[in-house]
């Protein structure tokens, strides 16, 4: 059977079981929340550790730290950018894909989206106060600006993560005769499952942000450049994944502490549980989970009953116990929740390594391995990161809202044309994505070559605005954000 | 009159006039970069709007995630089929927001100049298509296309007189705010030869987006009849001001008086919004929906009320500071000492 007939076959059995607009829904879903995510991350640490940089500079009168930091600046300029449109998106997205839910749930779960909103909306304020501050307002006054941003990133996270966790563990309405009844707003934003989810995000945030930054500077150490500012940059941001790396596992373990009771299929999804043990449930490592069972794994015992249920008796509950139609797609929700747990377990030792190493008086910054496995630090913490969302998102299906309503009912009424929608949609982050890297490296190029503010091709004192052109605006005045290049 | 929901639709429709003031603004600066000529001749231009547009943009785009927010909240069935009939246009327009915003930020810190005119081109554009949309899904609620059950035909919805006029419009207003401010933001910072001729060009868009305004009012009547019927009423004198704010922009232009412009020009164009908010109150979606009926739980509407009360507690004083700041002599280089006569590197570079 060649390639065609089996996407042809494969489509027909999808389009069997779903209507046809919905794959495409999720893919659209997943593509652009996955984006999102990432540049999110940026924008809930990355002020943090900027403020930190910032304010070493200012204390000791660090000039490579101020460098660094206004540096960070201009970069975070532009992942904000991208991250604001790409947050519209999602807004749009809810409304576009899920009309469902949104019709029928908006004002369970708004309220929480509104405090959102108000916390992005402070970010934003304070961004352009900060970024175009620069050079234009006394130091101190400039540092402060960036406390509003690392706090708005909290209140922030934490409203989206209270949405996700609402739609996990619904609270705050009643249906009585298929009417949602007796809504409490306030319910959904202070629920319990909230604050355990805020944690694991929050922290997962500093872990890519720290992570991915600290890449950056040891990538540039592996080719050589072994100047304070390398060194500077790699310390302060790894210093931040280091403690998030460290309480991620606490984290992560109080969050599943009651998956069991909550969301039994997923555990057992996550666990690779084919059916409820007789004793504890062994760990599960590799396999593959065809027709109702587990094959060609490799079990540790005990170990899963005492990560998710602090036990050493009892089983986690089997996919057996569940009807196939409220099973979310087992191997992908197990392979994305392994991959999370490795990825992070990894980081943490490489932290606690580095740390130990340090203590002990060698310096690993000058192993070329170290260095290597730290240049894709970020990347893997990306990864973990995005596993984890689909761990738990692919792990929630078929409900969008947990034992509420099927994603089914929450999709659009739209028809396979949506997949034209969702291609043109692969083109524009993949665009996006390109020209931010571009753009990314060609600023750390020209930084590298000395210059210190990076003025537009075509600004005032570009050759576009040249003394001796023929056309010229006489009154053409220097950019403001340049200003400190000409002083 | 003064309910629960309808405080929380003025809340909502407060937002609408935020994000089409201020965001249009920011929109309507594309459509002066993208008329601004060649590389050479649109340079100053396009500085002055990095520079005007650069520490805002993001914040007024957040008035969108306001509203949107909002209306989900608020008026969620409305917004269910809102979203399911019209996502043609939302599609599109939300693709122009997204171009616009990267494109933007990328153009600021690209390197060389075929870079800048890649993202310059791109940013331009989708700012003038952006709004032609989102002016689309307004025409559309406005005109009562949106079935209170969703799932709408997604082209009759929106292409239709009132919904293509109405995006005209948005475009028109949005490209008169922007060159209303800039005007007065190149007067600001010394550059007379670039005032003049944003000054030209405002007077031109002024007049006719004005005439564009008046022109919909004839297939308005036929078209948009509840809409019609609220414009020539109850919203007659907001229409009445728009025109006052509108002629009296166009005057303070041409006699320089360019600080009380602006002021003028947020009131015309503020007050054509507010005309179609009164004109279809109160309709969330023309003949179909109304606020009343449309309206989320109690609960949920007064926790926006708190949502809102704290925002114009706390997001309103820092917004202010953002833009008092953007409007300081320190950060329009009027405080500036002579520069020093260095050649800059990146002339080095290519020469």
């Amino acid at each position: 059977m060649d390639a065609t007939q089996l996407l042809a076959q494969t489509a027909d059995a999808v389009a069997a079981a779903d209507p046809a607009g919905l794959m495409p829904a999720r893919q659209q879903m997943a593509l652009s929340l996955g984006w999102h995510i990432i540049l999110a991350c940026f924008g809930v640490a990355f002020p943090a550790i900027i403020f930190a940089m910032h304010l070493r500079g200012i204390v000791k009168q660090d000039q490579v730290a101020l460098g660094l930091a206004k540096r960070w600046g201009k970069a975070s300029a532009v992942l904000f950018a991208i991250g604001a449109v790409s947050g519209t998106v999602l807004s749009f997205e809810m409304g576009l894909l899920w009309p469902g839910l949104m019709g029928t749930f908006g004002d369970v779960l708004g309220l929480p989206f509104a405090f959102e909103g108000l916390a992005f909306f402070l970010e934003a304020i304070f961004l352009g106060i900060y970024l175009y501050g620069w050079g234009r307002m006394p130091q101190k006054l400039l540092l402060l600006m960036v406390v509003p941003m690392a706090i708005t990133g909290v209140i922030g996270t934490y409203c989206v993560l209270a949405v996700n966790a609402w739609m996990n563990a619904p609270v705050g309405f009643d249906i009585v005769g298929g009417e949602v009844v007796d809504i409490e707003p306030w319910a959904v934003l202070f629920n319990q499952h909230a604050f355990l989810a805020f944690a694991h995000m929050w922290l997962a945030a500093y872990m890519v942000a720290g992570f991915s930054i600290a890449a950056v500077y040891a990538a540039g150490m592996l080719k050589g450049r072994r100047d304070r500012h390398h060194r500077l940059g790699f310390m302060v941001p790894f210093a931040f994944a280091t403690i998030a790396a460290l309480a991620q596992p606490v984290a992560g373990h109080f969050l599943g502490h009651d998956l069991a009771e909550r969301q039994p299929a997923k555990l057992a999804a996550f666990e690779f549980a084919d059916e409820t043990a007789d004793g504890a449930t062994p760990l599960t490592i590799g396999g593959i989970y065809i027709d109702g069972e587990v094959k060609w794994a490799i079990e540790i015992p005990y170990l899963s009953s005492i990560a998710s249920l602090n036990s050493f008796t009892e089983p986690v509950p089997g996919l057996d116990q569940f009807d196939e139609a409220d099973e979310p797609p087992v191997n992908f929700t197990h392979y994305a929740f392994q991959t999370m747990i490795g990825i992070g377990f990894l980081l943490l030792g490489a932290v606690l390594l580095f740390w130990f190493m340090r203590r002990r008086k060698v310096d690993l910054l000058q192993n070329r391995w170290f260095l290597r496995f730290a240049a894709v630090s970020g990347l893997l913490a990306v990864t973990a990161m995005e596993a984890g969302w689909i761990a738990t998102e692919v792990g929630r299906q078929p409900w969008i809202v947990y034992g509420v309503m099927r994603t089914t009912e929450a999709a659009a009424d739209h028809s396979g044309a949506l997949w034209g929608v969702y291609g043109a949609s692969v083109l524009l982050y993949g665009g996006m994505s390109i020209g931010a890297i571009v753009i990314l490296r060609s600023m750390a190029r020209r930084w590298r070559d000395g210059a210190a503010d990076l003025p537009s091709p075509y600004g005032p004192r570009s050759p576009l605005a040249d003394p001796d052109a023929t056309v010229r605006d006489s009154t053409v005045r220097d950019c403001g954000d340049e200003l400190e290049d000409a002083r | 009159m003064m309910t629960l929901e309808f405080a929380v639709a003025a809340a909502l429709f407060a937002g609408v006039l935020c994000y089409a003031v201020l965001g249009g603004a920011d929109f309507g600066s594309g459509f002066h970069d993208l008329t601004a000529g060649g590389s050479r001749r649109g340079a100053p231009l396009r500085t002055l709007i990095d520079h005007s547009i650069g520490p805002v943009w993001e914040a007024n785009h957040v008035w969108l995630i306001y509203v949107l927010v909002m209306w989900w909240t608020g008026f969620p069935e409305s917004f269910a089929a809102a979203m399911t009939t019209l996502y043609v246009p939302l599609v599109l327009a939300l693709g122009g927001i997204v171009l616009r915003g990267a494109s933007f930020a990328f153009r600021k810190y690209s390197e060389t100049l075929w870079q800048a005119r890649l993202f310059g081109v791109v940013f331009a554009t989708s700012s003038v298509l952006a709004p032609f949309f989102l002016g689309t899904i307004a025409g559309a609620l406005a005109s009562g296309r949106v079935p209170a059950g969703g799932n709408g035909d997604p082209w009759t919805s929106w292409l239709a007189p009132t919904p293509l006029f109405t995006g005209a419009i948005s475009v028109g207003t949005c490209a008169f705010l922007a060159g209303t401010f800039l005007t007065a933001d190149a007067a600001r910072r010394g550059q007379d030869a670039l005032a003049a001729r944003l000054r030209v060009r405002s007077l031109v868009v002024g007049a006719v987006t004005g005439a564009v305004v008046f022109a919909a009012l004839i297939p308005i009547e036929r078209d948009a009849p509840t809409l019609w019927e609220g414009l020539t009423s109850r919203a007659l004198p907001v229409a009445a001001l728009s025109a006052l704010g509108g002629i009296a922009t166009l005057i303070l232009l041409w006699r320089g008086r360019f600080g009380i412009a602006r002021l003028t020009a947020v009131v015309a164009v503020a007050a054509v919004m507010a005309g179609w908010g009164v004109g279809q109150y109160p309709w969330v979606l023309v003949d179909q929906v109304s606020i009343h009926e449309g309206a989320g739980a109690p609960a949920t509407l007064q926790g926006l009320l708190v949502a809102v009360g704290i925002a114009a507690l706390i997001v309103a004083p820092a917004l202010g500071y953002l833009f008092y700041l953007t409007q300081s002599p320190q950060w329009n280089g009027a405080a500036e000492p002579a520069k020093p006569a260095t050649v800059h590197w990146s002339r080095r570079l290519e020469g």
